[in-house]
């Protein structure tokens, strides 16, 4: 069994997890790993695929939520998948995670100097800007997407969107 | 194409992907394919023409094909071959498919498809097998360059005798299939991905064994894991030495010989009373090349409760899927038993036996034998004339619970039946498969009259290749198990399970078949030594069977132990038939 885990976060909804996969980048392998999370009935919040620097290894970011007896048989369902090489989860371990988002929110004259205050306290970038809107770049973890977006939302959002989660494990850094 | 053939060998020639496919299939040893050709695979086919180290079994529809490369694995060990052709010939295959990935039965089935081009086109009989198979095979490829045509063939067999076997499915293009290379069989496998563990880790397999040593009341769960795993004989040193009681799955029966005294028989909905009862009250169960299945465990939840749990199994998804065990070993199931038999020590199990000696006694598996042919009975006396002598290959329903119930059942792969799937229509294809695989033993396919008719379109193929197969067919007019269910819980509302036959007898006359239709119980015996008798080719027997009977014991969907509904006919009357697992058997003759 896994370790355990608190099983539910403070929403009362289950934990999530951060599950890094290396799979074969080959044709049909995204499908696989897709379909098996529908066909068994799990959650995704996000998943994200990419290369790696081995052009013939993805790199699959999926954040789940379940008890730890479904994320148990999730890690070992997706070893059983022949395209797959490598399951982690991150949760048991110190990682890194970011998310990338784009949003686009309505602006005057006169509120695109708070707009614009705002960005600079969560260190978002101005990409775009028009008499009426202005695009933001801001990258960090769920929860600091999910706040600047919070602040945002009185302006009007036009568009938001998100790349979902990335992650690496963080390395030992020796000895203090 | 050019006219010109070489026949003589040259390193350096050119083959087509369909020459190549061929000669891959020699080199896998395989021996026989069950196929139907189409507009996709005639290159194949072509191919095919001039071989002769490879049987081709043309059956009379897809379905038929993918069972009987199931039986032929299942009787065999050695992985069934089903070549068919694109769209719905490819399409055809899937209830097969889907069986044999239930039921962990090592398949490779190969499709046709439209040119690559073509692919995602509609074309004429294009269908996305590989998208359809993807959740019912171990895993599947298409081929999209004829230069990796060997490596994948060689891959897919690797893949699917390996670990849990499964099926595996391999989607050819038709312009791939004709496209030229150099063709070397790659003499090894390697895939990073795909390293399944055969050795148990001996901790935990010490772990177990600490387990056990202190058990009182344990039991052996035993699946068909052991017969994937050629661990009877390891499973049979280890109970004797424990002097442990073995139950069996479905899938498991023939694992563990039914006339040792420790076989309790099967277990699980429609198993022995005993056997259920022996898991509800057991101390330590050990699970082996199991899973644990809803049909088994009933309510998980109420499921050995009292037991600790070892659960060995190849499939790491399998162990904690539906029941939380103590001790899970990961691996090959004859290796952890070999190295599991040296660490435990004899148990004293005498109060133990003794317990479910009496519960033998009081609750044996039973029916009624008065003036009335029943199913259970011409199986107790197949199990009795053959002493269990025999591959029974069954089909799904109630013939398929008295099967499991009142036949004999001694040997490894004499059991051929669809078990997770559920499948009707099953017997009848899958016992050609093991007639191409086997001849050292009596072959009997049965099948109730519902089944018997899903794939009825293989008795062509059983008289054209005059395969000895011994044709059962339990005909009570009704789905018997459906309408069991509806009787028991559904206030007898019979809703569209009386079903109408067709003269069965005259049916297999068509076919050249011989055939004999059976009414009474007097006829049973003869019947059965007409057809061990009977060498040449099929035979063919309707038994008109007691309508509403029902299969007993009966622990129903989602329920306990406690819920089990016994076999209301009393144990001591005088028209009772009384059979016991593992015991001195009761029998009466009608």
């Amino acid at each position: 069994m896994a370790k355990k885990t608190q099983e539910l976060d403070m929403n009362g909804q289950m934990k999530q997890h951060t599950i890094s996969l290396l799979v074969e980048n080959r044709f049909g392998a995204l499908n696989r790993i897709a379909g098996l999370f529908s066909a068994k009935g799990y959650n995704i919040d996000s998943l994200t695929v990419g290369p790696t620097e081995d052009t013939s290894v993805a790199r699959m970011t999926i954040v789940t939520r379940g008890d730890d007896q479904i994320i148990e048989q999730i890690t070992k369902q997706l070893n059983k998948l022949i395209d797959v090489i490598k399951v982690i989860d991150l949760t048991f371990e110190d990682f890194v995670e970011r998310e990338l988002a784009l949003i686009k929110v309505q602006s005057t004259s006169t509120t695109r100097a708070e707009i614009i205050l705002i960005a600079e306290i969560f260190r978002a970038k101005v990409v775009d800007l028009s008499p009426k809107t202005l695009t933001l770049e801001v990258t960090g973890s769920q929860q600091k997407v999910d706040a600047i977006i919070n602040m945002l939302k009185p302006f009007g959002l036009k568009e938001v969107a998100r790349t979902g989660r990335v992650a690496l494990k963080r390395e030992f850094q020796g000895e203090a | 194409m050019t006219s010109t053939k070489h026949h003589e060998k040259h390193h350096q020639k050119l083959m087509t992907g369909a020459e190549i496919f061929v000669r891959s299939l020699v080199e896998e040893g395989v021996e026989v394919v069950f196929g139907y050709p189409g507009g996709a695979t005639i290159g194949i086919y072509d191919a095919l023409y001039d071989i002769t180290d490879i049987k081709h079994v043309l059956t009379r529809h897809e379905q038929g094909a993918t069972h009987a490369a199931e039986g032929y694995a299942k009787a065999t060990g050695k992985p069934g071959v089903v070549l068919v052709t694109s769209g719905p010939g490819a399409t055809n295959t899937v209830t097969g498919i889907a069986d044999a990935y239930m039921d962990s039965v090592p398949i490779v089935v190969f499709t046709g498809q439209v040119a690559t081009k073509l692919i995602g086109n509609d074309a004429f009989q294009e269908a996305d097998i590989v998208g359809i198979t993807r959740p019912i095979t171990k895993h599947n490829y298409l081929v999209k360059d004829v230069r990796d045509l060997a490596r994948i063939i060689r891959e897919a067999f690797y893949i699917a005798t390996t670990g849990r076997p499964g099926p595996v499915l391999v989607d050819l293009p038709r312009d791939v299939m004709a496209q030229k290379t150099v063709f070397e069989y790659p003499k090894t496998v390697s895939i990073r991905s795909y390293n399944p563990v055969v050795e148990g880790n001996i901790k935990q397999i010490k772990k177990a064994a600490d387990v056990i040593n202190e058990a009182k009341r344990p039991v052996l769960y035993v699946g068909g894991g052991v017969i994937n795993a050629n661990a009877a004989h390891e499973l049979r040193t280890l109970a004797e030495k424990l002097q442990c009681p073995v139950t069996t799955t479905l899938q498991g029966l023939g694992a563990f010989p039914e006339d040792n005294k420790l076989s309790l028989g099967m277990l699980g909905m429609h198993g022995t009373w005993y056997s259920n009862y022996a898991v509800n009250y057991c101390d330590v169960l050990i699970a082996v090349g199991a899973r644990f299945d809803d049909r088994v465990t009933g309510r998980t939840d109420a499921f050995a409760t009292e037991a600790k749990k070892i659960h060995i199994d190849i499939d790491p998804s399998a162990i904690g899927k539906n029941v939380a065990v103590d001790v899970p070993i990961v691996g090959d199931v004859k290796y952890v038993l070999r190295h599991l038999i040296q660490y435990v020590k004899p148990l004293d199990t005498l109060d133990w036996l003794a317990t479910i000696e009496q519960w033998k006694k009081e609750h044996p598996l039973r029916y009624k034998h008065d003036e009335h042919l029943r199913a259970q009975y011409v199986i107790d006396r197949l199990g009795e004339l053959t002493k269990g002598n025999a591959i029974v290959v069954s089909d799904v329903g109630q013939q398929q619970m008295w099967t499991a119930q009142f036949f004999r059942w001694k040997h490894p792969r004499t059991n051929i039946t669809s078990g997770g799937l559920g499948t009707m229509g099953f017997s009848l294809p899958a016992s050609i498969g093991v007639a191409f695989g086997r001849n050292d033993l009596p072959i009997f396919s049965i099948s109730g009259d519902g089944g018997f008719q899903m794939n009825a379109q293989e008795l062509s193929t059983i008289a054209c290749n005059k395969l000895p197969i011994k044709i059962f067919i339990m005909n009570n007019g009704y789905l018997g198990m459906v309408r069991q269910w509806q009787e028991l819980f559904w206030r007898k509302r019979y809703s569209q399970t009386c079903i109408h036959s067709p003269d069965f007898v005259k049916l297999a006359s068509a076919f050249g078949i011989p055939a004999y239709r059976i009414t009474k119980n007097e006829e049973v015996d003869d019947a059965i030594h007409r057809a061990l008798n009977h060498h040449e080719g099929p035979i063919l027997f309707e038994f008109v069977v007691e309508r509403e009977e029902n299969v007993y014991p009966m622990i129903p969907a989602g329920q306990t132990v406690n819920e089990i509904i016994d076999n209301p006919e009393p144990v001591n009357s005088p028209e009772s038939s009384v059979h016991n697992k593992g015991t001195f058997i009761v029998h009466k003759k009608g």
